[in-house]
């Protein structure tokens, strides 16, 4: 409903030019807005702690930045067809859980069975949704709990098993690779220039968009979505897979609770990031910003050095706050 | 949605045509609810020839699990028909959970019920400021919920940051005891109450017509005249109101307040209410089915156990139930439509 635009030409014109062009300025650019935010974020930061801006502060926040990232890449990818997938955390933790299980074979082998994990539980997630139509949230919200019941099971079945880490993920996750960048940004920025060229220019990331702009028009002109959505949602399981991996190594211990709070801050990233819940609209380098946000969200609360409780009314409000900026920012235009 | 038509009854002998057309009527409604109540006295039926002996405990033991996420999926259920989505029922659950009980520890029955009328009040509040955060930032359900959803767990850890404070004996008998008759245990019995003292009067007024309506086609709505925003913000009032009582629930079936006894509910409603048959585009279905599938969804559990499943293979099953549920359901409407 567009009943909230008072009279948007008299309020423009009496706004100095500059401002004006700047307003325009972020509205065409959201990733500036984005910037800004994270800017003030910083500088909040700073306020608090005058000594935040540090390499190692940074260090911290792409360790702990990256898989997040990750998993709201996949997360992006299915939101663009109008889809969520609220299994990731449960897929993550799963990879990761398996791949330490299974690091007696070896680092690569057990990589590699947590990379079959996420491939599974995706597939399986994409088969729901692509052939049999349920709808995403119900489909991916089942399968979460079938991996985690299944995890809790196995754990409780052999607790003697060895549970290890292999020396290789803890370097990826949390080590540095020159000074403070960590090694993870490296495997970030790989899969980042991935997934953003993949978008714009491969032919997949195009029929993305247009599914999720207008699926049936897709569908009459003859695309089979159901490969589209089966693809999509088996390469979210395998994004969810690396993260969980990733986060892993960056803590040392695959236990059975590991990325579950990471769930819904993927689907807030992507969210902040200007990422449309309806499809058809976004960028993954707007979901990497909005990741970037929630860390330095997450490190200004650390700072503050509240209780959980004012910690988490905090972190609700301030999304709140963001969203609600940015939807009318991007409304005004 | 005539699609469970296996579960309505075949037409009367009597082929008088305007029965017949009643009965249609009232399969095409009611059809997916009859399926699911069907399924639910199935697994009950299962369940009395696998117990080893099967008493009127065990519907009461049922009823105790079952009642909070019941209380959950309908208030989940009225924001889903008013094509929303509300990802901090579990969290005011849990919120409304710890004031009970931190308030009703030591006290008698009478103050405990007054407790409970305060109580529903903050439910009806909380509801009514989600509503009017989600009409007014114009940002979508999902988001504003899931940052109010941590919001009001912060408070809930405020309010009692371990799990504590009480509730007098005779509020538990509110779910776990049977008055009437050893069959209808209370909790079943406050349910109902709930149901046809909120919904039923709502349903077929001005507000729950708005609601549907809200649901089903926005700008047709506004086009005639109903005041979209406001019944968006109601539909997630009386929301909140299920919540709280979904939060006094668990007050009375655990005598205690926990902060973290929502995060269960949150998204578990949002499977019962779609397997209940409402839609989660909005404007179908009503608030029995829901209740149902909640019912479901916890019988399934207590009957694999007494099959001899492994109870950690309790959420594998939920899971399970949810996705093959809904599967059956879209093939069976897709069907219908081809």
């Amino acid at each position: 409903m567009s009943v909230s635009a008072p009279s948007p030409a008299s309020t423009r014109e009496q706004e100095p030019r500059e401002l004006a062009r700047a307003r325009r300025a972020l509205v065409d650019h959201p990733l500036l807005m984005l910037g800004l935010i994270l800017v003030l974020l910083v500088a909040a930061c700073t306020i608090v702690k005058s000594s935040y801006l540090s390499g190692d502060q940074a260090g911290a926040i792409l360790r702990y930045a990256a898989p997040l990232a990750i998993m709201a890449a996949g997360q992006t990818l299915v939101m663009l067809t109008a889809g969520i997938d609220l299994s990731m955390g449960a897929t993550a933790t799963a990879a990761a859980y398996v791949m330490a299980g299974q690091s007696s074979h070896g680092t690569v082998s057990a990589i590699l069975y947590g990379l079959a994990v996420g491939l599974a539980v995706g597939l399986v997630n994409g088969i729901g949704v692509g052939i049999f139509r349920v709808q995403p949230l119900i489909m991916t919200l089942g399968i979460a709990g079938v991996v985690t019941g299944l995890l809790t099971v196995r754990a409780a079945s052999n607790r003697t098993a060895g549970q290890n880490v292999p020396h290789f993920v803890r370097q990826v996750g949390g080590e540095p690779l020159v000074g403070f960048i960590p090694n993870s940004l490296i495997l970030w920025i790989v899969l980042s220039v991935v997934v953003i060229v993949g978008l714009r220019r491969s032919g997949y990331g195009r029929m993305l968009y247009a599914y999720g702009d207008n699926p049936m028009a897709m569908r009459l002109a003859g695309v089979r979505s159901w490969q589209l959505l089966t693809v999509t949602y088996t390469l979210c399981g395998l994004l969810a897979a690396v993260a969980g991996i990733v986060l892993a190594g960056l803590i040392n211990a695959a236990d059975l609770g590991l990325a579950d709070s990471f769930l819904l801050p993927s689907v807030a990233a992507v969210v902040l990031g200007g990422t449309s819940l309806f499809g058809g609209v976004g960028t993954y380098s707007g979901t990497i910003m909005g990741a970037l946000i929630l860390t330095v969200l997450d490190s200004f609360l650390t700072l503050l050095n509240a209780d959980d409780s004012i910690r988490q009314i905090l972190y609700g409000l301030i999304i709140l706050a963001l969203a609600a900026l940015y939807a009318r920012v991007q409304r005004s235009a | 949605m005539s699609t469970m038509s296996q579960a309505a009854p075949s037409p009367s002998p009597s082929p008088s045509r305007p029965r017949n057309v009643k009965l249609r009527r009232f399969a095409a409604r009611q059809g997916w609810t009859v399926g699911v109540l069907g399924i639910l006295i199935a697994l009950l039926i299962v369940e009395a020839n696998v117990a080893p002996n099967f008493t009127s405990f065990d519907v009461q033991s049922l009823v105790i699990a079952g009642m909070p996420l019941a209380f959950a999926a309908m208030a989940q259920a009225v924001v889903v028909i008013s094509r929303g989505v509300d990802l901090s029922v579990g969290s005011v659950m849990a919120l409304t959970n710890v004031i009970a009980a931190r308030l009703m520890e030591h006290h008698s029955m009478g103050t405990a019920l007054g407790i409970s009328l305060l109580v529903l009040v903050i439910g009806m509040v909380i509801g009514t400021l989600t509503g009017v955060a989600v009409v007014t930032t114009g940002v979508p359900d999902i988001i504003v919920t899931l940052a109010l959803g941590f919001v009001w767990a912060g408070v809930a850890l405020v309010v009692l940051p371990t799990p504590g404070g009480g509730s007098p004996p005779s509020y538990q008998t509110l779910s776990s005891g049977s008055s009437l008759w050893q069959w209808t245990p209370n909790g079943l019995l406050v349910l109902a109450a709930a149901y046809a003292l909120v919904w039923v009067p709502l349903r077929s007024r001005r507000l729950g017509l708005a609601i549907y309506a809200v649901g089903s086609d926005r700008d047709a709505a506004y086009l005639s005249g109903v005041r979209v925003p406001r019944t968006r913000i109601l539909a997630y009032t009386v929301g909140g109101l299920f919540a709280a009582l979904g939060g006094l629930a668990l007050t009375s079936t655990t005598s205690i307040g926990s902060p973290l006894s929502g995060n269960f509910y949150t998204l578990t409603s949002v499977a019962a209410v779609v397997i209940g048959g409402v839609s989660l585009a909005g404007g179908k279905g009503g608030l029995v089915g829901p209740m149902l599938a909640a019912f479901i969804l916890s019988a399934a559990v207590t009957v694999l156990t007494f099959l001899g499943a492994d109870a950690n293979y309790g959420q594998v099953i939920q899971g399970a139930l949810i996705v093959a549920m809904v599967m059956l359901g879209g093939l069976l409407l897709r069907r219908r439509e081809a």
